[in-house]
């Protein structure tokens, strides 16, 4: 019963493993993955229930204790954001089976996809520094192959800088752990707080390895100055892979922000807290310039999760209670929309065989339930209310104001309208407008998308509608990151 | 010690810096090793270079060097040579393709193939 926290690590693992030995029998590989798709999503909500009823859950691996051994947290944040990549990654694998082609599926594809998701599992239940380092670079592997997958002369171009950006990125990781190391002499998240806690003197060169971890997890979640090779690198792969990527990659970015810097780098918050703030607003204004500029529907859409990487951050940076409650919220809420968006968005690149803005038009005359599952989805995307964009952003708003930080939801609330602007625009051009396609001269169906796209819109709905429900969850996740004891007597115990 | 081993890790990844901000594929794979070193040397030497036995038991001596930095070096040694195999391979294949190793040629329209 105490191993159930690895279950969420070892259940894609060992699919991905099995996977490898009939890559050529594709019904076989589909089967196998769905299952494991629906395995995933039940051990995950199970686990979400036991955390909530038991408090933080450890998993010491060998039986060794704490500072000395690798160990697994399970707490709450950890455990929702697990639940929500396992909620999206089926719709995905769905969607997936419809679109990629049969070829590329013949070709190791569930293997990569479940490795990518034991990768990211891994980065959000680990405690301990360098194990998470590991899982970066098991998810990033994983990334490195999927953008690839294809072999198309565009998604070789990209893939060659996102490999070359991410082998920095992650040398630049080892130097901030061989700093750390060298200052506190642990590797534990738990420990490492405690032992910098206890450090009483003045120690800038913590406040400098801080903003070393900021760059390197700001290059992995696309942070202001730092996000200039996405936008080229998610478009290119197909929808299924970019909405993979979309939902989950900058996301463990920015989970690492927010853990690290609720954990650990909490020393001389007055500095590093309000670069947070700073690059949050640049980050939300730099993605919504992007978001608008754009003439291509995917790359409208890839700025946007640059926006909400800024909102987000925006939350992690307050430091109070509604902040962090928001900041929880929009996460899910954004990796479940825009994994959504980005299905959408390749149903409707198949349907109209092009992804220039002005070259479609008309759509939604034969695709009506598509057009209508977007304007959904940009509601919720948005924060109209009943949908789940919108108690998150509320939550934002009221932790800034605690902080008196009004430029910043100032920032928050007209990137918000221009993300509606950027968005409708793709509704009222392409699925509205004169009709540029003739039914008989589409060059695609729907079939079989319009499932997940719509499942996906339905957990959006929920998230809004069970709020109240789900809120006592995110509180105890909020609660756990405002208290950093909490986390550190239930790893260390004593 | 220690500083001059900073001052080398340093000088590697000034030479690593250098070739990634070349235009030619291969010396950006070539920069990408040298940065490796460097953050490999770096981890080895922020851990300390006492004097001491090697970290083997059977040796019954009265100091051991840290085996922690070694397990990590090993770790991330094996991580970044996976990385830089399939990176070589992905270079390759993008020279067959672009049919140019030039970093312009990696360029190509910005919306559409």
């Amino acid at each position: 019963m105490t191993n159930l926290l690895i279950l969420p690590i070892l259940i894609p693992f060992l699919t991905g493993v099995i996977l490898l030995f009939f890559p050529k029998q594709i019904t076989a590989q589909r089967t196998l993955s769905l299952i494991s798709g629906v395995a995933l999503i039940a051990v995950n909500i199970f686990l979400v229930i036991d955390i909530a009823q038991n408090g933080i859950r450890t998993l010491e691996i060998g039986g060794w204790s704490p500072p000395y051994g690798i160990v697994l947290v399970g707490d709450m944040l950890a455990g929702l954001l697990v639940t929500s990549t396992a909620v999206l990654s089926l719709p995905i694998l769905i969607y997936s089976i419809h679109s990629v082609g049969k070829e590329r599926e013949g070709f190791y594809y569930h293997s990569f996809y479940y490795f990518l998701i034991t990768g990211v599992s891994g980065a959000f239940l680990t405690g301990d520094l360098f194990n998470l380092f590991v899982f970066f670079e098991v998810m990033l592997i994983a990334s490195y192959i999927l953008i690839v997958h294809g072999n198309t002369k565009r998604q070789l171009r990209e893939s060659f800088k996102y490999v070359l950006i991410n082998v920095m990125s992650s040398a630049l990781f080892v130097i901030g752990v061989a700093y750390l190391y060298s200052v506190t002499g642990t590797l534990n998240m738990a420990h490492l707080s405690e032992r910098i806690a206890s450090l009483d003197v003045e120690a800038p060169i913590l406040t400098v390895i801080a903003v070393l971890f900021l760059i390197v997890f700001g290059l992995k979640g696309a942070l202001f100055p730092l996000y200039f090779w996405l936008p080229a690198s998610y478009a290119a792969p197909p929808p299924a892979i970019g909405a993979i990527f979309g939902a989950l990659l900058t996301k463990v970015g920015i989970y690492s922000i927010f853990r690290t810097y609720s954990l650990i780098f909490t020393q001389d918050t007055e500095f590093t807290h309000t670069l947070l703030a700073v690059l949050a607003a640049c980050t939300m204004i730099a993605g919504v310039i992007g978001a608008i500029a754009h003439q291509d529907v995917m790359k409208i859409l890839v700025y946007n999760v640059i926006v909400a990487v800024g909102y987000v951050l925006f939350g992690v940076s307050t430091l109070n209670e509604p902040g962090f409650v928001g900041a929880i919220y929009y996460l899910m809420h954004d990796m479940i929309i825009k994994a959504a968006l980005f299905l959408i968005i390749g149903a409707l690149i198949t349907v109209a065989g092009t992804s220039h803005l002005k070259q479609m038009g008309g759509i939604i005359k034969y695709h009506a339930k598509l057009g209508w599952l977007f304007f959904v989805a940009v509601l919720a995307l948005v924060g109209i209310p009943p949908l789940s964009g919108f108690i998150g952003k509320l939550m934002l708003i009221e932790g800034g104001a605690e902080r008196g930080q009004y430029w910043i939801i100032a920032a928050m609330m007209v990137s918000s309208l221009l993300v509606l602007y950027s968005m409708i625009r793709i509704f009222l051009n392409g699925f509205y407008g004169e009709i540029k396609l003739e039914r008989a001269d589409q060059h695609g169906t729907t079939k079989g998308l319009l499932l997940p796209c719509s499942l996906l819109i339905a957990v959006s709905a929920l998230i809004g509608l069970g709020a109240e429900v789900l809120y006592p969850f995110v509180s105890t996740a909020a609660e756990t990151l405002l208290n950093p004891e909490i986390y550190i007597d239930a790893v260390l115990k004593e | 010690m220690e500083i001059l081993m900073s001052i080398i890790a340093g000088f590697l990844f000034m030479v690593g810096t250098y070739l990634v901000l070349s235009k030619n594929m291969i010396r950006i794979i070539i920069g990408t090793g040298f940065i490796s070193h460097g953050s490999h040397l770096l981890l080895l030497t922020m851990a300390g270079l006492k004097t001491g036995a090697p970290p083997l038991l059977g040796l019954q001596a009265s100091t051991y060097t840290d085996p922690l930095p070694q397990a990590l070096i090993l770790t991330a040694i094996v991580i970044s040579f996976g990385v830089t195999a399939f990176f070589l391979v992905l270079g390759y294949k993008a020279y067959k393709v672009t049919g140019t190793d030039n970093t312009d040629g990696l360029r190509g329209p910005d919306l559409h193939d």
